[in-house]
C-alpha cells in the first residue's frame, strides 16, 4: 500500500533535514493518534497516585482518556475513561477512591474486583436489565475496555494498548539505565524515591513532538536559559547557578528512539561538591548518601543523566530537578503538558522541603527555566503554518558523522555535547511506527551488554 | 458621633486605604516597575498559589494542593522573588520579551480581620488579570486573592498572598506575571 505520507521524505535523516509538516499538519497528527499512541508504551502515572485498593486517577493515552486504578486484589490496571455504551466519561474526577465505576448518563456501572466479576472492568450494574434488554447483555464485551499491558516500572506506571508490544524493558533497551537514575534512591539502591503530591497540567501551543525532542538531547539550546542563570535560580538560593555542571553527552538509542543529555558509562562517581546547599542538614544528607552510593556501587559501572525522553512523548529529568513529564497531544499545534516530582522517600523533610522549592521555581509553567523553553516551542509553531515556511525543512545536521558507539551499553550511541544525533534518533524511530511497522521489524539489532551493570543490590 | 458611627467610619477609612494601597500595587505591575514592586514586599512574605483539583463535592478537601507539602503552582518567598525580578531585568527572559502587555484588576474586596493597631490586616478580594503578548496571544486570570497585608513605617506591606486560580488545567503556557 502506498502511504499517503511520504515518510522517508518528511525525515531525511541522511541529509540531517526533517519536513515542518510533521509539526502542523492535521492528516500527519491524526495518523500519530493511530500508529503511535496506540501501539508505543506511554507513562500513564505513578503508584504514589493510588497508593491504596480502588484509588484512582484519570489519566491520557494520546487523546484518549484512561482510569488507571488499583483493584481490592492490589492489581494496577488502567481502563478507557467512556462509557462503551454511549461514551460518557464515567470517571470525571482527578483522582479519587472508588469501588464501582458509575457512568453518570445512563446508570451503567463497572467493578474491577475479581471478587464480583470474572473479568476486571466488567459491567455490575445495568438500569432496566431485565426489562430493556430481557436479560441478555453481554457483560463482559460491554465491559470498559482495559489496556493489555500495564506495568509498575520503579513506581513509574506504563501501559500500551498494543497486545504485541514488546515487553517494557525491551522497549527500553539500556535506555532503562538511564531512567533507573531518576527513579532510584541517590544512593543507588532501586527504587527508593517517592511522589510529591501534586500533578501540574498546561497547555502549550506547539506540537507535542517539539516537546519531546527537545528533552532527548538538546544542549545546543542553553542560550535560552541565560536569563535563569544570570538570576541564579540554584538550588542553594541566591548564590548558585544552573549551568555549573560538566559538559553532558547526547546519548541515544538507535532503533528505539530514546536519548538524553548525560554521562557514559564509568566505574567511579563523579566528582562530590561538599556543603553545597549552606543548609548543614541537607549538606549532611547528601555527604551520608554520596558515602553510601560509593559503597554500593563499588567499582561497578553506574550512569548519570541530566534530562532524557522515552520515545514518545515521556520526558524526565533526572538530576536536580527530578520529574517526570507527559507531553499529552491535544492537536498538530497543541499539547497539554504534566509534571510530577520525585525526592528520595527517606529523605529529611528539609531536604524534600528545598528540593520541592525548586523544583517549582525551575520547571513548570512557573519555572524560570521552562517558561523560556515554552515561548520557543509556541513561536516555532506559529512562524511553521505558512505556506513558504512549510517549504524548508528544519535543519538537524548538528553533530551528524560524530556519533560514536558507547562501551557498556546496547545500541547507544554518544554524538558529542552539542548534537542533534538524538533527535535524529528521534525521528527515525517515529518514521518506522509512522511506516506502520511490525514489532519484528523495528527491533534493534541486540547486541549483548559487555559488562556487568550496576544495580544496587 | 455616636460610638458604632466611629466603628463604621474607621472600618470604611481602612477598607479605603486597603483599596487604595491594592490599585497602587497593580499599577506598579502594570507599568512594570517590579523594582517598587518588591519594596511593597516583606522579607517574610509568603507567596502561594496552589492548583486545582477536580474532584467530588463530598470530598472538597482534596479540591487544593497543600502549601507545606505538595507541589503547587508557585511557592515563593522573598529571595526567589528577587530573582524573577533579576531574571526580568536581564532582557534575556524570552518568555516576557517583548515585555506582555498585563492589567491586573481587583474586585469584592473585603476587609476580614484586622489587628487591633490595624497595623495588620486579611483582606479578601477577586483578580483579573488580562495578559496579552506579542500579536495575538492572550490569557485571561481569575480567581481569588486573600491577602495579609502589615503596616511598616506607616506604609501598608504584604505579608503574605494568597493566589486561588480559577484554573485546573493551567491554561497559560507560562506564569512569568505576578499576581
Amino acid at each position: 500500500m502506498t502511504d499517503r505520507f511520504e515518510i522517508d521524505r518528511m525525515v531525511d535523516t541522511d541529509r540531517g533535514v526533517i519536513s515542518r509538516e510533521l509539526f502542523v499538519n492535521r492528516d500527519v497528527f491524526d495518523a500519530e493518534l493511530e500508529r503511535v499512541f496506540t501501539r508505543a508504551w506511554l507513562l500513564v502515572g505513578h503508584e504514589g497516585l493510588i497508593p491504596d485498593p480502588d484509588d484512582y486517577f484519570v489519566s491520557r493515552m494520546g487523546k484518549d482518556s484512561v482510569i488507571l486504578t488499583r483493584n481490592q486484589q492490589n492489581e494496577i490496571m488502567v481502563f478507557l475513561n467512556s462509557c462503551p455504551h454511549r461514551g460518557m466519561k464515567v470517571c470525571r474526577y482527578d483522582q479519587g477512591n472508588e469501588a464501582v465505576f458509575t457512568c453518570p448518563y445512563h446508570g451503567w456501572s463497572f467493578s474491577t474486583n475479581r471478587d464480583r466479576v470474572e473479568v476486571p472492568g466488567q459491567l455490575v450494574g445495568v438500569p432496566h436489565f431485565e426489562a430493556g434488554y430481557s436479560g441478555n447483555l453481554d457483560r463482559v464485551k460491554w465491559g470498559l475496555p482495559r489496556c493489555p499491558n500495564v506495568i509498575n516500572y520503579k513506581g513509574s506506571i506504563w501501559a500500551s494498548w498494543d497486545p504485541d508490544a514488546p515487553a517494557f524493558e525491551d522497549y527500553l533497551g539500556d535506555m532503562k539505565l538511564y531512567l533507573d537514575t531518576a527513579l532510584d534512591h541517590r544512593d543507588g539502591a532501586p527504587g527508593g524515591s517517592e511522589l510529591l503530591g501534586g500533578v501540574q497540567k498546561w497547555r502549550i501551543r506547539c506540537n507535542w513532538k517539539t516537546v519531546s525532542e527537545n528533552f532527548a538531547g538538546d544542549l545546543y539550546h542553553g542560550i535560552s536559559h541565560q536569563s535563569a542563570n544570570l538570576a541564579e535560580i540554584g538550588m542553594a538560593t541566591g548564590k548558585s547557578r544552573r549551568d555549573a555542571l560538566p559538559l553532558r553527552h547526547a546519548i541515544g538509542f538507535e532503533g528505539l528512539g530514546h536519548g538524553g543529555l548525560g554521562f557514559p558509562p564509568s566505574y567511579e562517581e563523579r566528582p562530590f561538591i561538599p556543603d553545597q546547599y549552606g543548609d548543614p542538614e541537607i549538606d549532611a544528607y547528601y555527604k551520608q548518601v554520596r558515602t553510601a552510593r560509593e559503597r554500593r556501587l563499588g567499582d561497578r559501572m553506574r550512569v548519570g543523566l541530566v534530562v532524557g525522553t522515552i520515545f514518545p512523548n515521556m520526558s524526565f529529568h533526572a538530576d536536580q530537578p527530578r520529574s517526570l513529564a507527559f507531553a499529552h497531544p491535544i492537536s498538530e499545534t497543541e499539547v497539554e503538558m504534566w509534571r510530577i516530582y520525585l525526592v528520595d522517600a527517606d529523605a529529611p523533610k528539609a531536604v524534600k522541603d528545598m528540593l520541592r522549592h525548586y523544583y517549582m521555581r525551575y520547571s513548570g509553567p512557573g519555572g524560570m527555566t521552562e517558561s523560556d523553553d515554552m515561548e520557543n516551542w509556541t513561536s516555532v509553531t506559529a512562524a511553521s503554518e505558512g505556506a513558504i515556511a512549510r517549504r524548508h525543512g528544519f535543519n538537524y545536521q548538528l553533530g551528524m558523522g560524530k556519533e560514536q558507539p558507547v562501551e557498556g551499553l546496547r545500541g547507544a550511541v554518544d554524538s558529542g555535547n552539542y548534537s542533534e544525533g538524538n533527535a535524529r534518533i528521534y525521528y527515525r524511530r517515529w518514521a518506522q511506527f509512522m511506516k506502520e511497522m511490525s514489532w519484528d521489524d523495528m527491533a534493534p539489532p541486540q547486541t549483548k551488554s559487555t559488562v556487568e551493570v550496576a544495580h544496587g543490590d | 458621633m455616636g460610638i458604632d458611627a466611629q466603628a463604621e467610619l474607621q472600618r470604611l477609612l481602612l477598607k479605603e486605604d486597603v483599596g487604595e494601597f491594592l490599585a497602587f500595587e497593580a499599577d506598579l505591575l502594570d507599568a512594570r516597575r517590579y523594582e517598587d514592586w518588591l519594596a511593597l514586599l516583606t522579607d517574610d512574605i509568603r507567596y502561594w498559589m496552589p492548583m486545582a483539583r477536580n474532584t467530588a463535592s463530598d470530598d472538597t478537601g482534596r479540591e487544593f494542593t497543600i502549601e507545606d507539602e505538595d507541589v503547587n503552582w508557585i511557592d515563593e518567598g522573598i529571595e526567589t522573588i528577587r530573582q524573577r525580578v533579576a531574571q526580568l531585568a536581564t532582557g534575556l527572559h524570552w518568555a516576557e520579551q517583548p515585555p506582555s502587555r498585563t492589567s491586573h484588576m481587583i474586585s469584592n474586596l473585603r476587609v476580614l480581620e484586622s489587628s487591633d493597631g490595624l497595623d495588620e490586616v486579611k483582606t479578601r478580594c477577586r483578580f483579573l488579570v488580562y495578559r496579552n503578548r506579542l500579536e495575538d496571544e492572550q490569557n485571561i486570570f481569575v480567581g481569588k486573592r486573600n491577602d495579609t497585608l502589615r503596616r511598616v513605617n506607616g506604609s501598608w506591606k504584604i505579608a503574605r498572598r494568597e493566589i486561588y486560580l480559577d484554573q485546573n488545567v493551567m491554561l497559560s503556557k507560562n506564569l512569568s506575571v505576578f499576581f
